[in-house]
């Protein structure tokens, strides 16, 4: 993927995460996919050391499967609005269809009257299968991971 | 000045025996007596022995509205002190954690403490000759606060009233023995990070919740009941995700949850999960129990194994998991603001699955991305808001109360009774109203 290409893909990702469409953005991930928000700088796992949150695809369903029943925490709803910087291509390999990407960014939830601003960087694990473009990890290294946060409800 | 301080009668009467007032999550001054009372006359968890390890190792928090420090002196003692410089007030220690060397310094005019609060040194000492200083507060230091360290949890109490640690806790501590001996060798130690969930809420309303079993089913419906609708499909012998296995159990009936049972004891401590709890159906670990029992005997290591308490609050600033080695702090802000503290243990000679099981749960749960704490948070939330409407200035505690248990001190209830709240109620008069005929 150029560029270009492999930029217009993580827009994508982040504006179906914004319009909430969330089956879409589902199967943007591969099966053995995970969605990684590290507590701490350089985290180096999330399974001996707690995250916000360290999701595979069932997790990810679950809180889909969540968020369209309205639980009591989305009424009012809440909504989201990623602001990406253009990604930077920390790795490229065009020969086995793998990049590594790193976008920063700021993201805004809002819920009723209240707003939540964050911000931070976005690492991606693309891979090429079956002709498509696939996450294979993203994890979302927060600027203030370890400050004590409030409700963080929709996907960074 | 408000209506409750300086009025005991006032403050006793925001407490009926199966009802409370309003005025308890909202009012700013009663938020403030509870830090002056409560929070001071009774023993508050402070952190854990070893986040400290070696002298000068330290770790800043807060004992009701007061910034304090827990440090390891050097005669190897934990010791919390205000973080209070005795010059002009400055907080001595700003970082969450590190290790001081053998003295604290102030960053501002270099007045020096040692790790037991004591004062070492001032620049120009000899322009305090012939003054007051000798004999003022300022040589006092970092003023201690009363310190215990029960097996490696320590609490410490602000002020000098109010009831000694064992009197104080009774029995509940025995929670803390059972999740200690989980381990082989009887050790364990924080790990993991610590994960911090700010509430916009009063803390009373996290505490209660803790042994409200009569909300799992319908707050945790959209995570728990739709994990177990995701997992239904599933055959019998799929290996069963960790998630899923903690997850489901949560979308457990009324009759699972009144069967549990309630543990309550006097100053406000209670477990529920007597009997089972959620934490029950985890899968076995083989060679953790052969450790176990070869640590313990066969009696003792079936009695901690089956020990599974699912929440014991030690009221009104801690609440543990023995079974999974987590634990939660409640540290109040504001009337509408708490901070919760979740920490993870790793059992010293137990298998890495038990830890990541620990590590697992709290992040599902305690996560401030957590879809059922959203769930929780949100409804405590509703209760802040909705407290403003007239009509009804009271919050109703009635279920399964029974005219004889203010007297009976120690009782084992059935697990839907609200018996914790109101036990948690009757600390809270007594603890506000101290010394009060």
């Amino acid at each position: 993927m150029t560029e270009a290409e492999i930029a217009r893909f993580l827009y994508h990702e982040a504006r179906l995460l914004d319009e909430k469409r969330w089956d879409e953005w589902y199967a943007l991930f591969t099966e053995d996919a995970l969605y990684w928000v590290p507590l701490t700088r350089g985290q180096p796992d999330g399974i001996d050391h707690t995250s916000l949150a360290y999701e595979d695809r069932l997790l990810l369903q679950l809180r889909i499967a969540r968020l369209r029943s309205l639980p009591p925490s989305q009424q009012p709803e809440s909504f989201s609005q990623h602001v990406l910087q253009a990604p930077e291509i920390e790795m490229a390999d065009d020969g086995t269809g793998a990049w590594r990407t790193r976008t920063p960014f700021c993201y805004a939830e809002s819920r009723g009257d209240a707003m939540l601003m964050l911000a931070g960087t976005a690492e991606h694990h693309l891979v090429r299968e079956a002709g498509a473009t696939k996450i294979r990890l993203k994890r979302v290294n927060l600027v203030n991971c370890d400050a004590a946060l409030p409700s963080i409800q929709l996907f960074l | 000045m408000g209506q409750y301080r300086g009025n005991p009668a006032a403050i006793r009467g925001l407490v009926r025996e199966d009802a409370v007032h309003r005025d308890l999550y909202l009012d700013p001054e009663v938020f403030a007596l509870e830090m002056e009372e409560l929070w001071a006359k009774t023993w508050i968890y402070a952190g854990h022995a070893s986040q400290v390890p070696n002298p000068g190792d330290y770790y800043t928090c807060t004992i009701g509205a007061e910034p304090v420090v827990m440090v390891r002196h050097t005669d190897g003692s934990v010791r919390v002190l205000r973080n209070r410089c005795a010059h002009k007030g400055t907080k001595v220690v700003a970082a969450t954690c590190g290790n001081v060397g053998r003295f604290f310094r102030c960053p501002y005019h270099a007045w020096s403490y040692r790790t037991d609060g004591t004062l070492a040194a001032v620049p120009l000492r000899g322009g305090y000759d012939g003054t007051g200083f000798a004999t003022s507060e300022a040589v006092r230091g970092m003023v201690p606060v009363n310190t215990v360290d029960y097996r490696g949890f320590v609490f410490a109490k602000l002020s000098d009233e109010g009831p000694g640690f064992h009197e104080y806790f009774g029995p509940s501590l025995s929670s803390i023995d059972y999740m200690v001996e989980r381990s082989p060798s009887g050790e364990m130690a924080v790990a993991g990070g610590v994960l911090r969930y700010m509430h916009d809420c009063n803390w009373k309303l996290f505490v209660e919740n803790l042994n409200d079993t009569m909300h799992p089913m319908a707050a945790h419906a959209s995570s728990a009941g739709t994990a177990k609708t995701l997992w239904a499909d599933k055959p019998a012998d799929a290996p069963k995700p960790m998630a899923i296995e903690q997850l489901v159990p949560f979308a457990q009936g009324y009759d699972f949850f009144d069967k549990m049972g309630v543990r309550v004891l006097p100053n406000g401590h209670s477990w529920s999960g007597v009997h089972f709890s959620i934490h029950s159906s985890y899968g076995a670990v083989p060679e953790y129990e052969a450790a176990m029992i070869a640590a313990y005997g066969e009696e003792k290591a079936k009695d901690v194994l089956g020990t599974v308490r699912h929440n014991t609050v030690y009221y009104p600033s801690l609440t543990i998991k023995g079974a999974i080695q987590t634990i939660r702090v409640a540290r109040p802000l504001a009337a509408d603001r708490t901070l919760i503290e979740s920490w993870s243990f790793r059992l010293k000679d137990a298998p890495p699955l038990l830890f990541r099981r620990n590590v697992t749960y709290t992040r599902l749960i305690n996560s401030p991305m957590s879809v059922v704490g959203h769930d929780d948070l949100q409804c405590y939330r509703l209760i802040q808001e909705g407290l403003a409407a007239g009509g009804n200035e009271w919050i109703s505690l009635h279920r399964d109360y029974q005219p004889q248990e203010a007297a009976q001190g120690d009782i084992t209830a059935n697990g839907t009774s609200e018996i914790s709240m109101r036990n948690q109620y009757r600390a809270w008069a007594k603890f506000m109203t101290l010394g009060v005929p």
